[in-house]
């Protein structure tokens, strides 16, 4: 009796520990990743990983059925919602450029239009100015020019 | 606009919105936490006035489900989930940080609302993708990848990604749509038929 309530209590704590570590891991990615896009990776996936270690750890500690089924109802909204939230922050972060462009291999998604915004190199909005616009404008059609794309509509 | 839809039968129209009360029923009655006739009834109640003043359009049409392949689908799901929560906290916590990342866009064979929800919901919870766009006319989804560094990586990722479709269109798919997954992949946008009703 007492060895089953022991067992139960050392894998609740360890479950609330590991949720605990990896709600902290989430936190540290959003403050180490360097954009959007990527700190939306670890503000879903270790915290709803870590939400559902401490749902499972308190159920196993909390006796009594109703608190159970409130964690169940904790744990299935977190899993619908979380990668909503994350999708709709990270499309409009996407759309306003908010993307360290250094940082990606490849960019499916840019159809590449006629002129490159690679005036916008950092993680600033599409709307920003240019520190020097003159100067950012000539750069980016010399970068356009590099890569053989053409900045001229065909006329 | 209620009264429009209410025309064309309220049998048909029940039998869409039953997944959608019965879940509404289940959540009020896991609310309370105790089980008792009178919290069944105040939940129908409620579940019937929640979908009567706020109409949705039916989703769940023609969808159905296969117990044995949606189990191997929460197989891998709950893997994925696990692996993929521990590969990103290992990556935010070890001290190089994270490899460059990546836009992909990947052509999908499914042609429904349901199933694309499901889909993408699950591709945010495994590892490394995270959708940022869903073009629906053209069934591409674009996704956001954490930690590649080559094209081979690329290729793996949206190789994962097609099987994840597949798990889940088996899973809860119509018999059409699982045999659309066996048609070619790349004829499908440009084809004529399968049209959204």
């Amino acid at each position: 009796m007492s060895a089953v309530e022991g067992i139960g209590d050392v894998v609740a704590v360890v479950l609330l520990l590991l949720g605990a570590f990896l709600c902290l891991t989430a936190g540290l990615g959003l403050v180490r990743f360097p954009d959007v896009l990527t700190r939306m990776h670890a503000g879903t996936k270790p915290q709803v990983l870590g939400v559902l270690a401490i749902m499972v750890g308190a159920a196993i500690r909390l006796q009594g059925w109703s608190a159970t089924w409130m964690l169940l109802l904790v744990a299935a909204f977190q899993m619908l919602t979380a990668p909503v939230s994350a999708h709709m922050i990270s499309r409009v972060a996407y759309r306003r450029r908010h993307v360290r462009r250094d940082r990606l291999l490849v960019d499916e998604l840019h159809t590449g239009g006629e002129v490159r915004d690679s005036v916008y190199r950092g993680d600033e909005p599409a709307d920003a100015p240019p520190e020097q616009p003159a100067e950012a404008l000539l750069q980016s059609r010399r970068e356009d020019r590099a890569d053989g794309r053409t900045a001229q509509p065909p006329s | 606009m209620t009264g429009g839809a209410a025309t064309p039968g309220f049998g048909h129209q029940l039998r869409h919105q039953l997944p959608l009360l019965v879940w509404l029923v289940l959540v009020w009655n896991l609310l309370w936490g105790t089980w008792s006739w009178a919290n069944l009834l105040s939940g129908m109640l409620v579940a019937l006035a929640v979908t009567l003043l706020l109409p949705l359009p039916p989703v769940v049409g023609g969808a159905r489900v296969r117990p044995l392949p949606l189990l191997r689908f929460l197989g891998h799901f709950l893997v994925d989930l696990v692996s993929s929560g521990a590969l990103v906290a290992w990556q935010t916590v070890r001290p190089r940080g994270i490899d460059r990342s990546a836009i992909i866009t990947v052509q999908l064979r499914t042609d429904s609302d349901l199933l694309l929800t499901i889909l993408t919901e699950s591709l945010t919870l495994v590892p490394g993708s995270m959708v940022i766009e869903l073009d629906r006319e053209r069934q591409v989804i674009a996704l956001h990848v954490l930690h590649v560094q080559d094209e081979s990586d690329v290729e793996r990722q949206r190789a994962a990604v097609l099987a994840e479709e597949e798990r889940v269109v088996r899973a809860f798919g119509s018999p059409d749509e699982i045999a659309a997954l066996d048609a070619a992949p790349g004829e499908s946008p440009a084809g004529t038929g399968r049209r959204t009703p």
